[in-house]
């Protein structure tokens, strides 16, 4: 019998998929190598030095604080938000389905801005969890909601059949089965109030990521801000494995799609005011009074403040970098997505864990290992664009990923094959049959990471080329100096920009949970 | 019976010597798993084969192996003449092949008329556009759809349209080989039927010759005038649906092709004796004690029948009735008096406890007893 080597065959091209996936995964494992790098050379001695010291327990113990005051209050806002809008006879619970998103349209750090700058007596833990709950609470809503209106009736129907009341059957049937999602924007909420830079250092409330950019910008690469870092990530790691316990094994598993519209709502009768007057209370604090504020600005500082020399450079390098980096973002993703669809094995999920994690970082440990890297190997890429491009390629790969993949699996393989039986060329047949029909997918994704980097601002701090002015870095350059009428059109942009991207991910989590 | 006599080669199995396709020794494992252990296959230019089998069999690998989606681990593929596989590789899209999937595999982004001309624009396209339309509205009226059908997306076709949309696409390149990968299954029962006639009619006018992989043992004897049986990646029987049916090669295929009276026989010479008498057996390799087999439709109930039973019980289907019947014993036969599921046309004849006459018509088939 003739061994599989030396016969003549079709070229393989998974195999050069495997290589460009490998790589993509390796370099996203940059930013994790350089921690455990720096930690490893700094010497056992002065890392205890370093991180055992009261700054330290002042910063853990601010940001663990943080997480515990805010993400049950997320949770609330999110998961009753959810249930009001999805499983009562609220009036005008389409309408309230939207809004309750429409926070996620304002960057954390403008809303910051637009509390600090009309109260400006906010600061420390308490500011810092107004401003984090009202801007991260639709990340738990927005999955919940979906989950809500996908599950099958037909559960609830049975364990009221089997005598439980409708709290007993909220608590004991509804709830768990939205664990899975709640857990998932839990650990999105964590994650952002780890990474989040501008919001915090806005009201001078100091957790790992302010306290690191304050180190980057005294010492620029001190052991001191390596050693922070090295803290931050394992909190993020600590973050990512308690998330995939609660998930457990229910990860990949999928519940047929429910009925449509069949869900059973709830009457709130006399309660229905209560519920409104709440859901307006959260609207207004989390919406209205950024707008409001924003808007104010905008009138006090008149036509001064747009100042088209400053104004439209800003914009039209924003729009540079959002479009380069969406597309090279798309283009690295799709070798990782192709593997994970066409190819799946425990090595395509590997590297999707790889990626996985990195992304999860914050910007700043990003930011901060690309720095460190781009001047120790490649000193000429330093304060480039491609340096930034690529933190923005890591940062923002998943989004690209999870659109890249609903859409390949849109284009099974025997598409492919059927045009390769009519005569097309294995290549023809990819480009017309399957990258044709994830187009669409690739460009909601495209779309996504746009966006992304449109509001990004704490690696586009830490890596944008001298000169570089992004509608994030001249917000914040301007509202650093108080300047808050001056970053008011910035904040008014961003908004705009962002409410298709809030708009999209809503319609996409409710695809995602197939309704 | 003298025109029957040059389709005597349907029926006993001489092919001529030049085939169209022969695939010799193919190997094919994914993993550790082996799929296809070496399997040998040949058929003739124009002719219809089924290969038919149970769910990993292999069956549909040996059709991907043919229409050049994936390569054997051993052993060539030869088709019309030319080594394709093996000790060369010629790829799909050369490979003059027609292929239907289970689901059709439409392209969802184009309408039908853009789906059935996706192979037409460049080999096919001598004269432009209109050349491209024409043939387009000749293959639609072809597989029995209306030319306005065209303009539709696949999503709007039922599935028995999907799978003749499908078909005219395969066929718009005029392909040398017609490969089916199970292409009536999604369908339901009553569309099923209609669709393959269609399909066989479309192929049989069209002179293509045709591989139909199928699990469905009524589909391939139907469709086929060759019947390829797979078993456990290897071709355990090839033959015409007749032979294949009457005179399966072993226990499992007989079973695997259609309900099987099994009854303990002593077989002496060309006669079988048993619990329904002796009955003639053609071609024994054996003798002795045996296992006998007989189709339920070659035992018929009839008042001058020299053989008795009693009804065990009956289930009623509607057009005709199984009905279970305790023969009474052989003396000299120890497996003796068993009990048989025969089918009946008339619901009313059969009543548990009444006592029958039955006939036993043709020959049976003696396997080797356990």
């Amino acid at each position: 019998m003739a061994g599989k080597g030396g016969r003549p065959g079709p070229p393989s091209g998974a195999t050069t998929l495997v290589i460009l996936a490998t790589l993509i995964a390796a370099f996203s494992l940059v930013p994790l190598g350089y921690v455990a790098f720096m930690t490893l050379t700094t010497g056992w001695d002065t890392v205890m030095e370093l991180v055992f010291r009261p700054r330290v327990g002042e910063l853990l113990l601010n940001t663990i604080l943080l997480v515990v005051v805010t993400l049950p209050l997320c949770l609330v806002l999110g998961v009753g938000g959810a249930w009001l809008v999805e499983r009562t006879d609220l009036r005008g619970h389409r309408w309230w389905a939207l809004a309750l998103a429409a926070p996620l349209a304002i960057p954390a750090f403008v809303n910051s801005y637009a509390w600090a700058s009309t109260i400006p007596s906010l600061a420390g833990l308490g500011a810092g969890t107004l401003i984090a709950t009202l801007s991260y609470f639709p990340l738990i809503y927005i999955p919940v909601a979906a989950t809500l209106g996908r599950l099958d009736p037909a559960i609830e129907q049975s364990a009221a059949s089997l005598g439980l009341g409708p709290w007993a059957v909220f608590f004991r049937v509804v709830l768990p089965q939205l664990r899975i999602a709640m857990a998932g924007g839990s650990l999105l909420v964590a994650l952002h109030l780890l990474s989040e830079y501008g919001a915090f250092a806005m009201i001078r409330f100091d957790t790992f990521t302010t306290a690191i950019m304050i180190q980057f910008q005294s010492t620029f690469n001190g052991a001191a801000g390596n050693m922070l870092a090295s803290v931050l990530v394992l909190l993020c790691l600590l973050l990512l494995v308690s998330e995939a316990k609660i998930r457990g094994n229910a990860r990949y598993s999928r519940v047929g799609s429910g009925a449509q519209g069949l869900a059973i709502r709830m009457r709130l009768g006399r309660h229905e005011i209560g519920a409104q007057s709440l859901l307006v209370a959260v609207l207004v604090l989390s919406v209205c009074v950024p707008l409001y504020s924003v808007v104010r600005w905008l009138i006090a500082g008149g036509i001064a403040i747009w100042d088209p020399t400053e104004f439209f450079p800003a914009l039209a390098q924003t729009m540079g970098y959002g479009l380069t980096g969406a597309l090279v973002t798309c283009v690295v993703a799709f070798p990782m997505a192709f593997l994970a669809v066409r190819h799946a094995n425990w090595f395509s999920k590997l590297l999707e864990l790889s990626n996985y994690i990195t992304s999860s970082m914050p910007g700043i440990v990003v930011g901060l290992a690309f720095v460190t890297v781009a001047i120790r190997l490649v000193p000429g890429i330093y304060q480039s664009a491609y340096v930034l491009l690529a933190a923005y390629v890591l940062l923002f790969l998943p989004r690209a990923l999870v659109n890249l993949r609903a859409g390949l699996s849109q284009a099974p393989r025997e598409l492919e094959e059927a045009a390769r039986s009519l005569g097309r060329s294995p290549a023809v047949a990819f480009f017309r049959v399957t990258l044709r029909l994830c187009a669409p997918a690739a460009a909601g994704g495209a779309a996504l990471v746009f966006l992304a980097i449109v509001n990004e601002l704490t690696a586009t701090l830490l890596l944008a080329p001298n000169g570089t002015r992004t509608l994030a870095t001249a917000f914040w350059a301007k509202s650093s100096e108080i300047d808050y009428a001056g970053a008011a059109p910035y904040a008014l942009l961003m908004i705009l920009i962002s409410i298709p991207m809030t708009y999209v991910l809503f319609q996409q989590s409710k695809k995602a949970a197939g309704q | 019976m003298t025109t029957e006599i040059p389709q005597a080669h349907k029926f006993y199995g001489l092919m001529p010597a030049v085939k169209f396709l022969r695939t010799s020794n193919l190997v094919k494992g994914f993993g550790s798993k082996e799929v296809l252990k070496g399997v040998d296959l040949a058929l003739n230019e124009g002719g219809t084969t089924a290969i038919v089998g149970p769910s990993g069999s292999g069956k549909t690998t040996l059709l991907r192996l043919i229409a050049g989606f994936e390569t054997p681990d051993a052993g060539t593929i030869e088709l019309n003449n030319r080594m394709v596989a093996g000790d060369a590789w010629v790829p799909a899209h050369r490979r003059e092949i027609g292929y239907v999937a289970q689901d059709g595999a439409l392209f969802p982004h184009l309408t039908v008329a853009q789906n059935i001309g996706f192979g037409l624009d460049h080999a096919w396209n001598p004269v432009g556009r209109a050349a491209n339309a024409k043939r387009v509205a000749e293959l639609l009226d072809m597989v029995s759809l209306e030319s306005a059908m065209g303009e539709r997306r696949p999503h709007e076709l039922s599935g028995g349209q999907q799978q003749r949309v499908a078909l005219a696409r395969a066929l718009a390149r005029k392909p040398k080989l017609m490969l089916l990968d199970e292409p009536f299954s999604a369908l339901d029962a009553g569309l099923r039927v209609a669709t393959r006639k269609a399909v066989a009619d479309v192929l049989h006018a069209a002179e293509i010759t045709t591989i139909l992989v199928t699990h469905d043992q009524a589909e391939a004897l139907s469709f086929a005038d060759q019947v390829a049986v797979m078993r456990g990646g290897t071709l355990a029987q090839t033959g015409t649906p007749f032979s294949v049916y009457t005179r399966p090669a072993d226990l499992d295929t007989a079973e695997f092709l259609g309900d099987a009276v099994m009854l303990d026989a002593l077989l002496q010479g060309s006669l079988a004796t048993c619990s329904l008498g002796g009955i003639p057996v053609r071609h024994a390799t054996i003798q002795g004690r045996v296992r006998l087999m007989l189709r339920p439709e070659q035992i018929r109930i009839t008042a001058d029948g020299p053989i008795r039973g009693t009804v065990v019980d009956t289930v009623f289907f509607g057009p005709e009735t199984t009905v279970r019947i305790k023969l009474l014993p052989v003396p000299g036969l120890d497996g003796g008096g068993e009990i048989i599921t025969i089918r009946h046309w008339n619901a009313s004849m059969a009543r548990p406890g009444m006592e029958l006459n039955l006939r036993v018509i043709g020959e049976g088939v003696a396997f080797a007893a356990e």
